[in-house]
C-alpha cells in the first residue's frame, strides 16, 4: 500500500526553524513505521535522521511522536495508522537534527535518584541475597523501563517545569525503593519529596498511555506519594 | 580532539560494561559507544544466563562444561570452557549482588529453568541451569551494569563510533580513533589498553535477530589492519525467529514446554533428536526445520513452521514469557495462548570473531602470540567457548565471565605499562576514508548494495552451504565491493550524519562477509553451525582445528590453530 508521510525536519547546519518534508512510500500493512522511515532514508532522502537500533521495542532508541502520540517507531504497524502518517520529534527536548533529540538532561534526572542498588552489608560469597517471589514481584513492573523518554516527554508538567525530574526517573527510583535488598530508599524519597519530585505530578496519566513497555507509570508515582505520606514502604 | 586515558572500552554492552566495572576504584577508563547508553543489544537477550548453582536440582560446573563442549561440536577450546562454566557461578552471584532482579524460588534463591543443550550427568536429560529475569534477562544485565557504571562514575562517550585502531610499529595497541556522530568531530583516544566489545555482525544476513547497529565494526577494522579473524564460518541461526521479521522468540519458549510443529502438525524433532527433542542445540533444530521445509512439510507449502505454546497454561505464558507474548501480539496479530506462531530460523550469533586467550588478550596466530594492550570480549571475540555452535544462555555467561577477566587483566597491564607514543598524525587513515566517502559522487546507493549483500549471504552462506554457492557468493562480493568504491554519502552535513555512519558500516559488513565466505569455503566438512551439503560429515582427521582468516594484498589467506582438548575427547554428537 502507498502511505504518505509528513516528517518534521530540522538541520541546524542550514535551517533556522523546523519544516515538514513529504514522502510517499510503498509498504506492507504489516510493516513497522520504522521500516517505512528506513525506506525513505535509504531510497529517497539520505539526510533524514532518526535513532534506531534493535527494531523490536527493546532498546528504546526510536521514540518519536507518531500522529501526535509518543510511540516507538519499531512497535507500530502501518495498518494501525492508515495511509497518512505524521512524524515529529518528542516534545520538550532540544532537537539535534530531524527526529533526534538531546537526552542529556533526561539521563541527568535519572542519575539524580541513585539508580543502583544501595546495600553496604556484605552479601556473602557464593550465594545470593535472599528475596522471596512476592518481594520480587512488588517492583517487577518498573524493572521493564528502557529509558526511551516517551513517558517524560508526554508529561505536560515536564514541558513547562524544567526542575521536575519526570516520570522515567521516578520509575527507576521506584524500581529500587521497593526492592527488599536495597537500603537507599530514604535518600531517594527525600529527593522525591522535594519540589522537583513526585508532588509535581497531577495524575494526568499521559505517561502511562505513552509507555511502550506497558508500565503503570502513574501508579508507580502514586505508590511513592503514599509511601511519603504514610511512611509505609509497602506499595500496596 | 585528543584524549588520554589508561584504558578505553569500545562498546557499552554486557562485556564492555562488565569490564568497566572492574575499574571501580582505580584507573582512568572511558567507554566509547556508537549508541546511547542502554541501547546495546545485550538488552535484547531474553531467556537466561546459565550457571551450575544447583538451586533446584543437582548440577555441577563440569556438566555445564561438557554440554558447552559437546554443544560446540568439539571445536570448543576446553580450557576456556572450563573457565566459563566454573566462573559462571561466581559471576551470576556478582550480578545478583549488583542488584540484578532474578526470578526467585519459593525459598528465596535465584530461580533456574531448562534451556537447549544443557543437561545433567553428561546428556541424560535437560537440567534447570538458566538463571533468568522473566524473558528480559539481557535487559536486566545491561541495566544493572549501566547502573554500576553510574555508581562508579564511569566516563561515557556516547554516539562515538570507532573508525580505526592505533598500533605502534612494534605491534603494541595504543589507542583508537572515534568519529563523533553528533558533531562529526574526530577523536583521538590515546590509551595503554583497549578493549573491543562491539558485538556481532548479524546484519550481513537478510533475516536476523540482530540490531541494525550490529555490523562487525571492530572485526572489520582489525581485519583491514592485517590481524586475523577466527572461525568466521560458524554463524548460528536461531530456530525460532518470527517469520520474515527475524525477531527472536527465546528458546525459553521451549524451555517452558513449547513444541515446534511442521505443516502437518507433527512434532518433527522426535525424528532428529529423540532424547532432547525441541531442546536440542540450535544448529540441529534450525537444520531440521529447513529439512522439513525442503521435504514440503512447511506450513501450507511455504518456508516456515509453527511454534506451539497453546498447550501451556496461560499464566506460564503471561508470567514467564511476557515480552515474547507481546512480540507475537504486536508483530503477528496473534495470541500465543491460542494461536500457533509462524517461525523460521533467523541469523543470530557469530561464534567466530577476534581470537583471544582466556584473559581476553587478542592473539594473532596459531601459537597465540598476544598483541600487547589489545583485548576483546563478548560476541566480537572468539575465545573459543562456543566452538562450532553456541548453547543458549552461554552468550550472556561469556559476556560477564570474559568481560570481567579482560577488565581485570587490563587493570594489571595498565599498572605495569606506560602510554606508548602515538604517530604524529594518528588519524590520517580514518580522515582519508571519511573524506573519500564524503566527497565521492553518489553514483551508487549504499542501501542497494547492503540489501543485495544480505540476500546473497542468506541464500549462499546460510544454514546450508555448497562450494558452488560459496564461489558464486565470492564473485558477488567482489562485484559489491567494486560498486561500494563508487558510493558517496548523500548527507553532506556534520551534525548527526547517520548516512555517513551507515556507509562506514556497509564497508565493514562487506569485509566481514568476505571472511565468513572464505572460512566457509575452506572448511570442507560439516560441524555445528557450518553445514556443507557437499561435505555433510564432521571430519576430525582434517578439521578438528580453528581457522584464521588474514586479509592480505593478494586476497584472503587461511591459517589455522589447534583446538585445546583437556577433559573430553571428541565423540559423535547425538541428542
Amino acid at each position: 500500500m502507498q502511505v504518505q508521510f509528513r516528517i518534521e525536519r530540522f538541520n541546524p547546519d542550514q535551517d533556522t526553524k523546523p519544516w515538514f518534508g513529504e514522502y510517499t512510500v510503498e509498504v506492507e500493512p504489516t510493516d513497522r513505521v520504522l521500516d517505512a522511515l528506513n525506506l525513505i532514508k535509504w531510497h529517497q532522502d539520505g539526510t533524514l535522521t532518526f535513532r534506531r537500533s534493535c527494531a523490536h521495542g527493546i532498546c528504546g532508541s526510536d521514540a518519536m511522536r507518531i500522529n501526535g502520540r509518543n510511540r516507538l517507531a519499531c512497535k507500530e504497524l502501518i495498518r494501525d495508522y492508515g495511509d497518512k502518517i505524521t512524524i515529529e520529534p518528542m516534545l520538550g527536548f532540544r532537537v539535534i537534527k530531524d527526529l533526534v533529540v538531546d537526552m542529556e538532561d533526561f539521563f541527568a534526572s535519572y542519575r539524580t535518584l541513585q539508580p543502583y542498588l544501595i546495600n553496604d552489608e556484605p552479601a556473602g560469597v557464593g550465594r545470593e541475597r535472599p528475596q522471596s517471589p512476592e518481594e520480587r514481584e512488588v517492583f517487577d513492573d518498573t524493572t521493564k523501563c528502557i529509558m526511551c523518554g516517551a513517558c517524560t516527554t508526554a508529561c505536560p508538567i515536564t514541558w513547562t517545569n524544567e526542575d521536575f525530574l519526570g516520570p522515567a526517573a521516578i520509575v527507576n527510583a521506584h524500581r529500587f525503593i521497593y526492592d527488599s535488598r536495597d537500603q537507599g530508599a530514604n535518600e531517594r524519597l527525600e529527593v522525591l519529596n522535594s519540589k522537583s519530585g513526585v508532588w509535581r505530578c497531577r495524575t494526568i496519566f499521559n505517561c502511562t498511555e505513552a509507555c511502550p513497555r506497558g508500565i503503570q507509570v502513574t501508579r508507580a508515582i502514586e505508590q511513592i506519594k503514599r509511601t511519603l505520606l504514610t511512611g509505609d514502604n509497602n506499595p500496596d | 580532539m585528543y584524549h588520554r586515558f589508561d584504558a578505553i572500552i569500545v562498546g557499552a554492552g554486557g562485556a564492555g560494561l562488565m569490564a568497566a566495572a572492574q575499574f571501580a576504584s582505580e584507573g582512568d577508563v572511558a567507554v566509547v559507544s556508537k549508541l546511547y547508553p542502554t541501547r546495546s543489544h545485550t538488552g535484547a537477550a531474553q531467556g537466561g544466563i546459565s550457571a551450575a548453582l544447583g538451586n533446584l536440582e543437582e548440577d555441577h560446573w563440569i556438566w555445564h562444561m561438557f554440554d558447552t563442549v559437546k554443544g560446540g561440536d568439539y571445536l570448543v577450546d576446553q580450557d576456556a570452557a572450563e573457565v566459563l562454566s566454573r566462573e559462571a557461578i561466581d559471576a551470576v552471584y556478582e550480578l545478583e549482588h549488583m542488584g540484578l532482579p532474578f526470578n526467585r524460588t519459593p525459598d528465596g534463591k535465584i530461580d533456574q529453568r531448562r534451556f537447549g543443550g544443557h543437561t545433567r550427568n553428561y546428556g541424560e536429560a535437560a537440567v534447570r541451569r538458566a538463571c533468568y529475569a522473566a524473558d528480559r534477562t539481557g535487559h536486566m544485565i545491561l541495566q544493572t551494569l549501566y547502573q554500576q557504571g553510574i555508581k562508579n562514575q564511569v566516563r561515557y562517550f556516547n554516539e562515538v563510533m570507532m573508525v580505526d585502531l592505533l598500533m605502534t610499529d612494534d605491534g603494541v595497541c595504543n589507542g583508537i580513533i572515534g568519529l563523533d556522530i553528533q558533531t562529526g568531530e574526530i577523536h583521538i583516544f590515546h590509551a595503554k589498553a583497549v578493549l573491543l566489545a562491539t558485538g556481532g555482525f548479524g546484519r550481513v544476513f537478510k533475516v536476523t535477530s540482530n540490531a541494525l547497529a550490529l555490523t562487525g565494526d571492530a572485526c572489520a577494522i582489525l581485519f583491514r589492519r592485517g590481524l586475523p579473524l577466527e572461525d568466521m564460518e560458524f554463524f548460528q541461526f536461531h530456530p525460532t525467529g518470527i517469520n520474515k521479521l527475524g525477531i527472536l522468540l527465546s528458546e525459553a519458549c521451549r524451555g517452558e514446554g513449547g513444541i515446534i510443529r511442521n505443516g502437518k502438525g507433527e512434532r518433527f524433532m522426535e525424528r532428529y533428536a529423540p532424547t532432547l527433542l525441541d531442546l536440542a542445540p540450535r544448529d540441529m533444530v534450525s537444520r531440521s526445520i529447513h529439512q522439513e521445509i525442503r521435504a514440503g512439510n512447511g506450513v501450507d507449502g511455504q518456508d516456515y513452521v509453527h511454534l506451539d505454546l497453546t498447550h501451556l497454561p496461560a499464566e506460564v505464558i503471561e508470567q514467564k514469557l511476557p515480552d515474547i507474548s507481546e512480540f507475537v501480539r504486536t508483530y503477528m496479530g496473534l495470541d500465543p495462548i491460542t494461536d500457533l506462531v509462524p517461525i523460521q530460523p533467523t541469523a543470530h550469533y557469530a561464534m567466530g570473531g577476534i581470537p583471544t586467550d582466556v584473559e581476553g588478550r587478542v592473539t594473532v596466530d596459531g601459537d597465540n602470540t598476544v598483541v600487547p594492550g589489545l583485548y576483546a570480549a563478548g560476541e566480537v571475540a572468539c575465545v573459543s567457548v562456543h566452538g562450532a555452535n553456541r548453547l543458549g544462555t552461554n552468550s550472556l555467561v561469556d559476556l560477564v565471565v570474559f568481560g570481567r577477566r579482560a577488565g581485570k587483566h587490563m587493570l594489571e597491564f595498565m599498572r605495569q605499562n606506560d602510554h606508548q607514543p602515538l604517530d604524529p598524525e594518528p588519524d590520517y587513515r580514518a580522515r582519508a576514508e571519511i573524506d573519500t566517502l564524503m566527497s565521492n559522487e553518489t553514483e551508487e546507493n549504499g542501501a542497494d548494495i547492503r540489501e543485495e549483500l544480505q540476500v546473497h549471504m542468506m541464500d549462499d552462506a546460510g544454514v546450508f552451504r555448497t562450494a558452488e554457492g560459496l564461489q558464486r557468493l565470492q564473485s558477488k562480493l567482489a562485484e559489491l565491493k567494486d560498486r561500494f568504491s563508487r558510493v558517496g554519502v548523500r548527507d553532506k552535513g556534520t551534525t548527526m550524519n547517520m548516512d555517513l555512519m551507515e556507509t562506514l558500516e556497509l564497508g565493514y559488513l562487506l569485509d566481514v562477509s568476505e571472511a565468513v565466505v572464505a572460512g566457509a569455503l575452506a572448511r570442507e566438512e560439516s560441524r555445528g553451525g557450518h553445514f556443507r551439503e557437499d561435505f555433510p560429515e564432521r571430519d576430525d582427521a582434517n578439521w578438528l582445528r580453528h581457522t584464521l582468516a588474514y586479509k592480505t594484498s593478494g586476497g584472503i589467506e587461511m591459517g589455522s590453530k589447534p583446538v585445546v582438548i583437556t577433559r573430553f575427547e571428541p565423540k559423535e554428537r547425538t541428542y
